[in-house]
């Protein structure tokens, strides 16, 4: 097997008494679309989060391209967030006071990207998500579909590595939930990009090219258990 | 799905000869799987001899003579019966994949290796019906809908089971 472009490595994370993940092992390879699934509480949120630098493990080690995430400071684990990650949430991602070309511009900007070719890149990407005419609206002015559109848009913008989605499609209806996969799905291949997918619903799964299962804080990979 | 009821109802707007009446049906419900000539042949033989079709003379051209056929009277009513019966909805009591489990559980084997195997296996399905929607159109769509929703509901059983694997180990050892 390939080096995996990113590998989590028996992590531990504790909330107060609830232990979230209890020595999880995963890894993630360049270009796959990886769904991580497993029921409400089960850790795969605070899986996702360990992974994009979000939150700190208590314990284990998270490799990315020869370095380890856990031993990296604040500011450096914020920088790479923005420059190799992209993120799509369910909810509430999007700036309400910008346009949503702005907010796709967001990423371009905060890495010092001066503001017209960052606007150029940011139209680009919301004609290639198919909401090339929304650029001037407000998050609040769009309908989810869209608003999901424009945050998939920004997470890609900046040409990431990995783009970690949680529950992307959650509060979508089925038909906007299924094109905001495809469009996701297809723009991040399109790039390069690894998806890190966390989802419970398994017709968002299916748009993946393999699954693991966290359960009870640990991880279960069909693939690595063969 | 009954073939022979939808080789009927596909010669309601018209005569057809075997071969063009296993042309429409393979255009809008093969999917991948074809029909036999063989299945079409013996079909209409034995809606002729039910006295649902009827022979309509015979088409001459350059190959072999073609018989073409009629839907009777008797056959639109049957049609038409059938379009508005309900299909039974199946109530799947008798699941093997229940079995499984429960036997898993009774040897002292993981049950979850049971129903993780089989997500897997239905994922791998599921992904294979949402790349053919991405290039199909719209009757794909829906007919790969129609598999995809079956398939979903089979794995939200499966993790409503994995959910209660301890209290159903309880119950079926005690």
């Amino acid at each position: 097997m390939t080096e995996p472009l990113l590998a989590g490595r028996d992590l531990h994370k504790s909330f107060g008494p609830t232990e979230a993940l209890r020595g999880a092992d995963v890894a993630v390879r360049a270009g796959e679309v990886l769904a991580v699934m497993g029921p409400s509480g089960s850790g795969k949120s605070t899986l996702l989060h360990c992974l994009a630098g979000i939150v700190r493990p208590d314990s284990g080690s998270i490799r990315y391209q020869g370095r380890d995430l856990v031993e990296m400071s604040d500011g450096e684990r914020s920088a790479l967030r923005r420059t190799d990650f992209g993120f799509v949430f369910q909810f509430g991602q999007l700036v309400p006071e910008l346009t949503c070309l702005e907010n796709v511009a967001l990423p371009l900007r905060l890495g010092g990207a001066k503001r017209k070719p960052a606007e150029a890149r940011a139209r680009q990407w919301l004609e290639r998500l198919e909401v090339g005419d929304l650029g001037d609206r407000r998050p609040g002015d769009v309908s989810g579909g869209q608003g999901q559109r424009v945050a998939v848009a920004r997470a890609l913008v900046s040409d990431p590595k990995v783009v970690f989605a949680d529950e992307p499609t959650g509060a979508l209806d089925s038909l906007n939930g299924e094109k905001v996969m495809r469009l996701l799905t297809d723009a991040a291949r399109g790039a390069g990009a690894a998806v890190v997918l966390v989802t419970h619903e398994p017709r968002v799964a299916a748009h993946s090219d393999r699954e693991i299962v966290v359960r009870d804080g640990r991880v279960k990979d069909l693939e690595l258990a063969a | 799905m009954s073939v022979s009821r939808t080789l009927l109802a596909l010669l309601e707007p018209g005569p057809r000869h075997g071969y063009d009446l296993k042309r429409a049906y393979d255009e809008q419900f093969a999917h991948g799987k074809q029909l036999a000539y063989g299945q079409v042949y013996s079909t209409l033989s034995r809606l002729l001899r039910n006295g649902l079709v009827e022979e309509a003379g015979v088409e001459h051209g350059a190959g072999p003579d073609r018989k073409r056929y009629t839907i009777t009277d008797a056959g639109v009513t049957d049609v038409e019966t059938w379009l508005r019966t309900a299909e039974n909805p199946e109530p799947y009591l008798q699941n093997t994949l229940y079995t499984k489990v429960v036997l898993a559980l009774l040897s002292g084997r993981s049950a979850h290796d049971v129903l993780d195997t089989q997500r897997s296996a239905h994922l791998a399905v599921m992904r294979d019906l949402t790349r053919r929607k991405a290039d199909g159109d719209l009757a794909d769509q829906l007919i790969c809908d129609h598999a995809l929703f079956h398939l979903e509901a089979d794995l939200r059983w499966l993790e409503l089971t994995a959910a209660r694997l301890d209290a159903l180990a309880e119950v079926v050892r005690s």
